[in-house]
């Protein structure tokens, strides 16, 4: 139930940004990550943002956790 | 998989590593899940144990705590937003599923947020959010709770069942029958608070401690630290997963913790009342906190007894493995679970019965 996923960050409005989760558009709370900006990668959780994280290692994080999932749901 | 040289590389280097058999406990489900996905304990050597810890949110939260859920989402007007994790968890009555079927008014969230924003827009009702999780979650709902004040929205409130990962490790390192030589340390729990609040857990209980990510890699790379701090009896709160923790943990998030909650003494499933292990509302906020809102006693100490039989307590605490539970896979399976072990996808009777242990 911990588990955060890397998203990209597209626009800023206040305390809620668009991201772009694997070509989903998904709206956030940024308030637990005040810094962060455009074109940004986050780990999001729960509907926030938590974390600042590398592009390369938002890349390889979902290629993981991808296969996490496929299979969870089998 | 893609990176099979590198994994039998990893193994290989824990294998020259491994001087004595040790236990070592993952703290987090989804290392749990990672390790039965990628079969890890089949590459490992024998000297090397993996115990499924407490860090399942969904799988500690007790009995009782269950039923105070139940019993709130039948109250009149309430409205309870839930995760959906805790959906079909059973509790003495049936589970929160049962109670929507026989017609409690009760959603499924994605954020405690959703809850919120259904409370604005019928302020006849009572929206209470079932907040379950740990240092990872009960800061979105310091968030949430910052926005209804500004909202001044007055039908909302928390059912708070978080919990703290530090006390419940604190606790099991200190019991002698647990046997344990190292943990590895959950990533996102750490985003959060970082390395400081471990630091007993090396210092003073002399436990390998590495914060470990989830992909295999992490993992084995994880395995391969604690074998170095264990061989070498030096100590510390080693930092794998720093792709996804910043040694100081997320200090915005720290301070909604600081401000919204306070800890308290709570029941962690099958291992009693463990004292400064959980996240209450903290009483400047009391309004919004649905146990004084709706005059309930949290925790509710000794109101309930878990299933018969049921020994999630012993298997999160590494005593037991679950195929040891007489109900395993018989009485208790994912389709009908009894316990929450078998409830979670991340639960360690669940992995078990799905992927064998
Ligand atoms: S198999 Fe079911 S009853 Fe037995 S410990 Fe696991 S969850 Fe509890």
């Amino acid at each position: 139930m911990c588990i955060a996923v890397p998203a990209q960050v597209l626009s800023i409005s206040g305390q809620e940004a668009e991201l772009n989760l694997q070509g989903n558009v998904l709206s956030v709370c940024i308030s637990l990550v005040p810094q962060v900006k455009p074109g940004d990668y986050v780990l999001v959780h729960a509907g926030f943002a938590i974390h600042i994280i590398q592009e390369q290692d938002a890349r390889e994080t979902l290629s993981y956790l991808k296969e996490l999932e496929d299979f969870a749901k089998q | 998989m893609q990176n099979n040289e590198n994994i039998l590389r990893l193994v290989e280097n824990i294998k020259n590593k491994v001087t004595r058999p040790v236990r070592i406990m993952e703290v987090c489900g989804t290392h749990t899940m990672s390790i039965a996905k990628y079969g890890l304990k089949q590459l490992l050597p024998p000297e090397i144990t993996l115990l499924s810890g407490p860090g399942c949110p969904v799988c500690v939260t007790d009995q009782s705590e269950i039923d105070l859920a139940l019993e709130l989402s039948l109250l009149p007007k309430v409205t309870l937003f839930t995760f959906g994790d805790m959906f079909r968890v059973p509790g003495t009555k049936g589970s929160l599923e049962d109670m929507q079927a026989s017609g409690a008014h009760i959603h499924i969230a994605f954020s405690s947020l959703d809850a919120l924003r259904y409370a604005m827009i019928n302020p006849q009702e009572e929206v209470v959010f079932l907040g379950v999780g740990f240092e990872t979650t009960a800061p979105t709902v310091g968030v949430t709770l910052k926005q209804a004040q500004q909202n001044n929205i007055n039908n909302f409130s928390i059912l708070s069942l978080h919990k703290k990962i530090v006390p419940v490790l604190e606790n099991l390192s200190s019991q002698k029958d647990t046997l344990l030589d190292g943990f590895l340390l959950p990533g996102h729990v750490s985003t959060i608070i970082g390395k400081a609040p471990y630091e007993d857990l090396a210092q003073k209980w002399h436990k390998a401690c590495v914060i470990t990510g989830f992909s295999p890699e992490d993992i084995l790379t994880g395995i391969a630290q604690l074998l170095k701090q264990i061989n070498s009896e030096n100590f510390e709160i080693g930092l794998q997963y720093k792709r996804g923790v910043a040694k100081e943990g997320n200090t915005s998030a720290q301070a909604y913790l600081k401000e919204y909650f306070q800890t308290s003494d709570v029941i962690w499933r099958g291992m009693r009342l463990i004292p400064h292990s959980g996240l209450a509302i903290d009483p400047h906020y009391a309004f919004y906190d649905s146990c004084i809102r709706f005059s309930q006693q949290h925790p509710p100490q000794g109101k309930t007894q878990p299933p018969e039989f049921c020994i999630c307590g012993d298997i999160l605490a590494g005593r037991k493995n679950p195929p040891q539970c007489l109900l395993f896979g018989k009485d208790c399976t994912p389709d009908h679970p009894v316990g929450p072990c078998m409830v979670s996808s991340e639960g360690s009777c669940a992995a078990c019965y799905y992927y064998g242990r």
